[in-house]
């Protein structure tokens, strides 16, 4: 996993509530057996017409935008638990997403994966979208050691929560799996205590 | 302090608590497939780990899977491939696997529970949302993503901060034609898509307490569509008849203690709960989705909602276009061109009898097509040995064999774009059941007879 830090970049806005990963990544798209290249059918519904033409009125098609933030509206990620949905935001660029809310599977899939989920209150993202709107440069910076980030445009710090165990292993780069191996022995101790049916 | 039965068991499941917050927490029953397993094995190649466990993993093929000709090779070379690669996976670590044409093939929440492998007081994952369905048993069960699948082969553990606790009690009877789909569509549509992210539900009360364990199961299934982790009931005499005797369930001895164990399985009187939600089982009549996600159900005898609350208003609209309703409209007398029966939610035996008791003697509608695919092959052979296969051919519906299918239309099965399906599974997001599709959930009831009638009608004439 890369190490994530801080992160200076404009920002995608897509002011839309309950984005299940469904849409982020459609069915038809999981067939690979591998992690790379999901990126090209992320929002693949939204973002192409039934020939795969762009469609112009999507935010990650307009030239206006751009940037490693994605900014989305409530409840984002809700749905299927599909990691490729993390795989897929990540392998097109972003390198945090902020809402006001995340559905808790694409959120632990998303730590998994270097992608940050940044949540805000519904105010601040109102904000945000509407500072985005007026002002599609926007820039943001997410700094993740600091637990904040910052609006240049209204000269504005805000914090966020994140579980300490989780930004250590964003900033350092490491997963779940180094750490759980190193637990074998307590993990055998705690088998041998229940002998039964299990 | 008073323990809840969710308490109980994540309790009894923390290997170690490291500083932070997070549980060292261990899993008893590991559930894979071939859509989010592949990735997971390369990870533990990648770093040349053995599986910690390999005895408490189960593999199917089910999402990518045909659902007629499964004695072919499959024709799609990617379904293929992913299907090839979880066979050769699973003959690489030596890992049990239901593939097709086996006879325990099958949807992995559908042949866990019927092989005895979901018992009560368990903890139980897999790479699908779903996995709530296992928790009817009274165990905790919860979908994770492809990296936590990697953990668990690695460590047959998760490292996981404790959800809270939320409890949804149904008293009452319910209604003549109220299913546990139209029950759990109700309570999803009063707290919405997220209402219950960041909780375990447990579900109690009489409501509850009366289904089958195929209700139950329908019901724990569709926790995951208002955000919750997981959905769980208290095992009682119905789970236990239910386990008693399945291939993978404790025998002699063991089930003794086992049973002993899991009559202690239950929320002691005064436990708390962070939040608690009350319904009364008569208010509860039979159910249809209007919108593009789970939380938009109606009572099928009345209208589209006009107001919604603030700030939602866009979202609605845009649901509503896709689907191509107005505000304040009845779904009344809708044409509809497809009815699937089928699913984790809705694709057992039981389902498959209602479904066939109803159009027994009746026809479908002329214009419809109507495919019911069996939840695995024991729901489908035990289908043809009570001779359901010939009434439901009579009726021009055609069973075909056993997978997720037009659920998620990852395979061949379809529904076209623009076209209306009255659908058993549980997800109506916009292309669920394949690009542009629009997608209506009901009971297996409401979609038998949506099949004959052609259109969507009030139930309640079909009652008595
Ligand atoms: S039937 Fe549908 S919801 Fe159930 S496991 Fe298969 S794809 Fe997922």
């Amino acid at each position: 996993m890369e190490k994530f830090e801080i992160i200076q970049s404009g920002a995608v806005p897509l002011p839309i509530e309950n984005i299940d990963t469904d849409q982020i990544i459609p069915a038809r798209f999981l067939k690979s057996t591998s992690r790379e290249g999901f990126g090209e059918n992320l929002f693949r519904d939204w973002r192409y017409d039934n020939s795969g033409n762009p469609k112009a009125d999507f935010a990650l098609n307009n030239p206006r935008y751009s940037g490693q933030i994605l900014v989305a509206g409530k409840n984002f990620g809700c749905g299927s638990s599909r990691e490729h949905a993390a795989w897929a935001i990540y392998d097109a660029g972003f390198r945090v997403v902020i809402s006001s809310y995340f559905a808790d599977i694409f959120r632990g899939n998303a730590l998994n994966n270097g992608l940050l989920p940044l949540q805000v209150s519904d105010q601040m993202l109102q904000r945000l979208f509407e500072q985005i709107e007026k002002d599609p440069q926007t820039e943001l910076v997410v700094n993740l050691p600091e637990q904040e980030f910052y609006v240049p445009a209204w000269d504005e710090r805000v914090t966020f929560d994140i579980d300490l165990y989780k930004k250590e292993c964003l900033i350092n780069g490491y997963d779940d799996i180094d750490f759980l191996v190193s637990q074998k022995e307590a993990i055998e101790a705690y088998e041998s205590t229940r002998p039964w049916a299990y | 302090m008073k323990q809840t039965l969710f308490d109980k068991i994540w309790d009894a499941h923390v290997v170690r608590s490291i500083p932070g917050g997070l549980d060292v927490f261990y899993i008893d029953r590991h559930l894979i497939h071939e859509v989010t397993s592949p990735q997971a094995f390369d990870e533990i190649e990648a770093r040349n780990l053995p599986l910690f466990r390999k005895d408490k993993i189960v593999a199917t093929a089910d999402h990518n899977v045909p659902t007629k000709n499964q004695h072919l090779p499959i024709q799609e070379p990617l379904s293929r491939l992913q299907v090839d690669k979880l066979t050769e996976n699973c003959n690489k670590y030596g890992v049990e696997l239901f593939g097709l044409g086996h006879q325990n093939q099958g949807i992995v929440h559908v042949i866990g529970p019927e092989l005895g492998i979901t018992q009560p007081g368990m903890t139980i994952v897999c790479g699908d949302s779903h996995t709530s369905t296992h928790g009817a048993f009274g165990a905790i069960a919860f979908g994770i993503g492809t990296s936590q699948v990697a953990q668990v082969m690695a460590s047959q553990c998760l490292l996981l901060s404790k959800p809270k606790k939320m409890r949804i009690t149904i008293d009452g009877p319910l209604h003549k034609g109220v299913s546990a789909k139209d029950l759990i569509l109700y309570v999803i549509s009063k707290l919405g898509t997220g209402g219950a992210t960041g909780y375990f539900v447990e579900y109690a009360g009489s409501a509850i307490r009366s289904l089958s364990m195929e209700g139950r199961m329908t019901v724990c299934n569709m926790s995951i569509e208002m955000g919750a982790r997981g959905g769980m009931i208290a095992p009682d005499e119905t789970t236990f008849d239910y386990v008693k005797g399945r291939e993978h369930a404790p025998k002699g001895e063991q089930w003794e203690q086992a049973l002993a164990y899991w009559k202690t399985l239950y929320t002691e009187e005064g436990a708390t709960f962070d939040k608690e939600y009350f319904f009364d089982a008569s208010d509860i009549t039979p159910m249809i989705t209007f919108g593009t996600n789970p939380g938009m159900g109606i009572p099928i005898s009345s209208s589209i909602p006009v107001n919604v609350p603030t700030g939602e208003a866009a979202s609605f609209d845009k649901s509503l276009q896709y689907m191509g309703f107005a505000p304040g409209e009845s779904l009344i007398g809708k044409e509809i061109n497809y009815v699937f029966i089928g699913s984790c939610t809705n694709s057992r035996i039981e389902d498959l009898r209602i479904v066939a008791d109803f159009v027994k003697g009746r026809q479908k509608a002329s214009h419809v097509e109507a495919i019911i695919v069996p939840g695995s092959k024991h729901v489908e052979q035990q289908a043809i040995a009570e001779g359901l296969d010939k009434l439901l051919a009579e009726a021009g519906f055609e069973l075909r064999e056993p997978g997720c299918s037009a659920c998620l239309a990852m395979n061949e099965d379809k529904i076209p774009a623009g076209a209306y399906c009255v659908s058993t599974s549980n997800r109506n997001f916009e292309g669920r059941q394949g690009p542009g599709s629009r997608t209506l959930l009901a009971s297996p009831l409401v979609a038998a007879i949506t099949a004959v009638e052609g259109k969507i009608v009030d139930i309640t004439q079909y009652l008595n």
